[in-house]
C-alpha cells in the first residue's frame, strides 16, 4: 500500500503539487472549503488514474493527456451518475426528490423503506389487514398488476419475436438469399420508424379489427418492435458460422431438421437467447405503443411510471426505478456471459 | 457423358449449367421461404397499418359522408355568387337526414369540425343550422337557410364546402405546411398566429441536429479512451456505457427529473457550494434545456458504441508512424486518426439523428412547453384534438424525412452492420 502511494508521488509528484496549488487558489477565490472539495474530486481522480507518461513527453503532451482524461471521465460520470443517484434517493424518508440534510449526515432515521412498501400498498383495499393480505396485494396493488402485465406481455412477445426473427435471420444469412438488402431493411425498420407513427397506425388498424385495448393488440405491437433486435443479434452470431459444418452433417446423412437441431441450434443458441433478452427488455421498456393501444386493464410498468411522472410524482417511482436498474444490471451480466460463451463456442477467443 | 445405365434420372442428361441454375433456384426459394413468416407478419402488423394511417392524410370523407347527395351536386357549381336553389334544396334535405339518422362519425358535428379546420369559427353555423333545418319543409330553401343564419349568404362557406366535398385532397398538407386557402381558393401563407407546424418541424430538426452534435463531442473522447485502454480496463468502463443503455428510458427520464428540478440534486449542490443563492435556483427542466440534456444522455450510447467498434480496429502503429515522421501530435490526430474514424462517426451521427427526430416520451415528460417536438404534436392531434387527417399529414412528413436518412444510412453503412454491445 505504501509502495503504491510512493509510486504515485514518484510518477506524478509535480502534477499533485500543481493540483494542490490550484485547489488553494479555488479556496482563496470562493472563500469556502466546500468548493475546494468538489474541485479536488473532479480534477484529482483522473490524475490518480493517469498512467506514467514516458520521460520524453513534453509538458504540453502531459497536460493534453490529462485534460483528455478529465473530459472522458466527466462524460462517463454524466452517463452513469443519473442511473446510480436514484438508488439512495429512493430510500428517502421524506417525500422529496432530493437529498435531505439527514440523508447527507447519514442519519439512519432519514432513510426508510416506505416507498418500497408503497409499491405493494398502492391500490390495495386494506394494507393493514392480516387476513387476505396476499390476495389483496396480488389482485389490487397497482404496481403489482402492472408488473404482472409487463412480464406476461414481454414473455409472450419475446417468444414470438425470437421464433419469427430467428427463422428470418437463418434465411437472411444464407448466401443465396434474394433481395437481401431490401428485406433486411424492411425487417429492421420498426426500430427506425418514429414510434408515434407506428403506434398511431397500429391504433387505427387494431381498432378496426377489434384488437385494440386487448392483450393481443399490445403483444402484436411488441413483437413488431422486438423483431429488429432479434434479427440483428442472431444475424451477428450467424456471420461467423462455418457453413461446412452443415455440409458435413448432411454428408453423414442428417436431414434438414436434425441438422438444425443438432448443429445449427446449439451454435446460435447464445445469439438467440441474447436476441430474446433484447426483445424482452424492449417490450418491458416500451411505452408509446402501450399509451396508444392498451387500456387500463393492460397497464404495464412503464405506462404506470409515465402517468406517475405526469400526475402524482412521488419517490415510489424512484423505488420502482431502482428495482428496474438492478434488473438491468442482472440482464447485462447474463448478456456478457452469453457473449463470452458464444465467442468460445466459435473459437474466437480463449474466453 | 455415357449414360449406359437407364435407371439414372432423365434430368441427369441436362447440361450442367441448367442443373446448377435449378439447384440455385431451389436454394434461393428455401432461403426466401424462411423469411416469409416474418415478412408477412410485419406487412400485416406494421406496414399496412402505417400505410392506412398515412392514407388518412389525403382522404377525409367527413363532408361526403354526412351530405352525400350534396357532395356530388355541388361539384357542378362554378363558384360564382351563391349555388343554385336546387343545390340548396339538396343540402337542406341531406342535412335533415343526417340529423335524423345520427350515425356515429357521420353527424353534422363531424362535418362542422371538418369545415372548422379551414374556416375557423364556422362550427356553430353547422350545428345550429342542423338543429333547425328539420323545420324547413318547402322552398325557397335558399332564403329559409339564410334566415337561420346570415353566414349562409357568404360564398366563402360554399367554396369551402365544395372543396371539402372531395374525399381526396391535399388540404391537410396545406395546413401542415402552415398555409391555407384564401377567398379565391389559392394557397397562401397562413396568419402568423397559426404558423406552428412548419416552425415546430424546423425546431425538431434543429434540436435533433444539436443533440447529435453534442453526442459527437461527448462520445468521441469516451470511445477513444475505451479503444486505447487494455481490454480488462475498457471492459470495466464499458459497463458505464452499457448500463445506462440497458436501463429503462423512463427510469433515466425520472432520474433527470430528480437531478434537474429546481429542488433537485444539481440545484442543491450549486446552492451548497455557494455558486447560486437560495432564491437563484435555475430552471433546468420542463423546458428545452431539460429535453436536450435528457435526450443526449439517452442517445449517447448509440454514438459511443459504433465509434468504439471502429476505433478498436485502428492500429496504434499508424499514429506512431505519423509521429515518428515528424508530425505534430495534433496534426497526426487530424490527418491520420480522425479520417479513419469517419465510418463510425457517420454511423453514430445518422443513427442518433434518426432516433432523435422522432422522439416522443422524453420531450412529453420533461419538455414543458417549448421542448415539445413534432412527435408530440402528432400525438396531440391523434389523441386530443382528434384531427386525425392533420396528424397523419404531419406523420407522413416526418416519416419521409426519417426514411431519407434511413436510406442514406443503408447506402453509407448498411443496416446489417448495426450491433449492440
Amino acid at each position: 500500500m505504501t509502495n503504491f502511494f510512493k509510486k504515485q508521488i514518484k510518477d506524478k509528484g509535480r502534477a499533485y503539487i500543481y493540483l494542490a496549488i490550484a485547489t488553494l487558489l479555488v479556496v482563496l477565490l470562493t472563500g469556502t472549503a466546500k468548493a475546494a472539495v468538489g474541485f479536488l474530486l473532479i480534477f484529482g481522480i483522473p490524475l490518480f488514474f493517469m498512467e506514467k507518461m514516458p520521460a520524453y513527453a513534453t509538458t504540453g503532451e502531459r497536460f493534453s493527456r490529462y485534460a483528455f482524461l478529465v473530459i472522458a471521465a466527466s462524460v462517463l460520470v454524466f452517463l452513469i451518475a443519473p442511473v446510480l443517484i436514484i438508488m439512495p434517493l429512493s430510500f428517502n424518508a421524506e417525500p422529496y426528490f432530493t437529498f435531505t440534510q439527514g440523508m447527507l449526515s447519514f442519519d439512519p432515521s432519514a432513510y426508510s423503506m416506505r416507498w418500497y412498501l408503497d409499491i405493494l400498498h398502492n391500490g390495495m383495499k386494506d394494507p393493514a389487514a392480516t387476513v387476505g393480505w396476499w390476495s389483496d396485494m396480488w389482485n389490487n396493488a397497482q404496481w403489482i398488476r402492472a408488473t404482472r402485465n409487463s412480464f406476461f406481455i414481454a414473455t409472450v412477445s419475446a417468444t414470438i419475436a425470437t421464433f419469427l426473427g430467428t427463422l428470418a435471420a437463418l434465411g437472411l444469412s444464407r448466401p443465396e438469399m434474394p433481395q437481401r438488402a431490401l428485406i433486411t431493411s424492411l425487417l429492421i425498420s420498426p426500430m427506425i420508424v418514429p414510434l408515434v407513427i407506428t403506434a398511431t397506425g397500429m391504433f387505427f388498424f387494431y381498432s378496426s379489427v377489434g384488437i385494440a385495448k386487448t392483450y393481443t393488440g399490445v403483444i402484436l405491437a411488441h413483437v413488431t418492435l422486438g423483431v429488429p433486435f432479434v434479427i440483428i443479434t442472431v444475424t451477428a452470431t450467424l456471420s461467423g458460422f462455418d457453413m461446412s459444418l452443415v455440409k458435413a452433417a448432411q454428408n453423414m446423412g442428417a436431414n434438414g431438421w436434425t441438422t438444425f437441431r443438432r448443429i445449427i441450434m446449439p451454435l446460435i443458441l447464445p445469439g438467440m437467447i441474447s436476441g430474446a433478452l433484447f426483445a424482452f427488455i424492449t417490450s418491458l421498456d416500451e411505452v408509446v405503443a402501450v399509451l396508444f393501444i392498451a387500456d387500463v386493464e393492460q397497464r404495464t410498468i412503464p405506462r404506470q411510471m409515465f402517468s406517475g411522472i405526469r400526475e402524482q410524482i412521488s419517490p415510489t417511482i424512484l423505488a420502482v426505478a431502482s428495482i428496474l436498474v438492478v434488473m438491468s444490471v442482472m440482464l447485462l451480466t447474463v448478456l456478457e456471459l452469453l457473449r463470452r460463451r458464444s465467442e468460445r463456442l466459435r473459437g474466437m477467443s480463449p474466453g | 457423358m455415357t449414360t449406359a445405365n437407364p435407371s439414372i434420372d432423365q434430368t441427369d442428361t441436362l447440361p450442367l449449367k441448367q442443373k446448377l441454375a435449378k439447384t440455385t433456384a431451389i436454394q434461393r426459394r428455401r432461403a426466401f421461404l424462411l423469411t416469409v413468416p416474418l415478412v408477412l407478419f410485419l406487412l400485416i402488423s406494421f406496414v399496412f397499418p402505417i400505410g392506412q394511417m398515412l392514407f388518412n392524410s389525403i382522404h377525409n370523407d367527413k363532408v361526403s359522408g354526412v351530405v352525400p347527395k350534396f357532395a356530388v351536386a355541388i361539384q357542378s357549381w362554378d363558384g360564382q355568387g351563391l349555388p343554385s336553389e336546387e343545390i340548396f334544396e339538396i343540402f337542406v334535405k341531406d342535412l335533415a337526414i343526417a340529423k335524423k339518422v345520427r350515425e356515429v362519425g357521420r353527424t353534422a358535428g363531424n362535418m362542422a369540425t371538418r369545415i372548422n379546420y379551414e374556416l375557423p369559427g364556422s362550427r356553430s353555423l353547422f350545428t345550429k343550422s342542423a338543429r333547425k333545418v328539420g323545420k324547413i319543409t318547402e322552398g325557397p330553401y335558399k332564403e329559409a337557410l339564410i334566415k337561420i343564419d346570415k353566414k349562409w349568404a357568404n360564398p366563402q362557406v360554399w367554396l369551402t364546402l365544395q372543396r371539402a366535398s372531395h374525399d381526396l385532397g391535399p388540404s391537410f398538407y396545406v395546413a401542415a405546411m402552415d398555409m391555407k386557402y384564401n377567398e379565391a381558393g389559392e394557397i397562401v401563407k397562413a396568419d402568423e398566429l397559426y404558423q406552428i407546424y412548419l416552425q415546430n418541424f424546423i425546431k425538431t430538426m434543429w434540436l435533433a441536429a444539436l443533440i447529435t452534435f453534442i453526442c459527437v463531442l461527448l462520445a468521441y473522447p469516451v470511445a477513444y479512451l475505451l479503444a486505447i485502454l487494455p481490454l480488462r480496463q475498457s471492459n470495466l468502463l464499458m459497463i458505464m456505457v452499457l448500463l445506462p443503455f440497458w436501463t429503462s428510458l423512463l427510469v433515466r427520464t425520472t432520474a433527470w427529473i430528480a437531478i434537474l428540478q429546481t429542488e433537485g440534486v444539481i440545484n442543491d449542490l450549486l446552492v451548497y457550494f455557494g455558486v447560486i443563492g437560495e432564491d437563484g435556483r435555475i430552471q433546468m427542466i420542463y423546458n428545452q434545456t431539460g429535453t436536450i440534456i435528457a435526450m443526449v444522455h439517452i442517445l449517447l450510447p448509440f454514438m459511443v458504441l459504433p465509434l468504439y467498434s471502429v476505433m478498436k480496429t485502428i492500429q496504434p502503429s499508424y499514429m506512431r508512424a505519423a509521429l515518428s515522421m515528424g508530425s505534430k501530435p495534433f496534426n497526426a490526430y487530424r490527418r491520420v486518426y480522425f479520417p479513419l474514424t469517419i465510418p463510425g462517426l457517420a454511423a453514430g451521427t445518422l443513427l442518433v439523428f434518426i432516433l432523435a427526430i422522432g422522439y416522443y416520451i422524453t420531450p412529453a415528460l420533461v419538455g414543458g412547453q417549448d421542448g415539445l417536438l413534432i412527435s408530440n404534436l402528432i400525438a396531440y392531434h391523434i389523441q386530443k384534438s382528434l384531427n386525425w387527417s392533420l396528424g397523419a399529414a404531419l406523420g407522413t412528413m416526418l416519416l419521409v424525412v426519417v426514411l431519407i436518412f434511413y436510406w442514406l444510412y443503408n447506402r453509407l453503412i448498411g443496416i446489417d452492420k448495426l450491433k449492440f454491445g
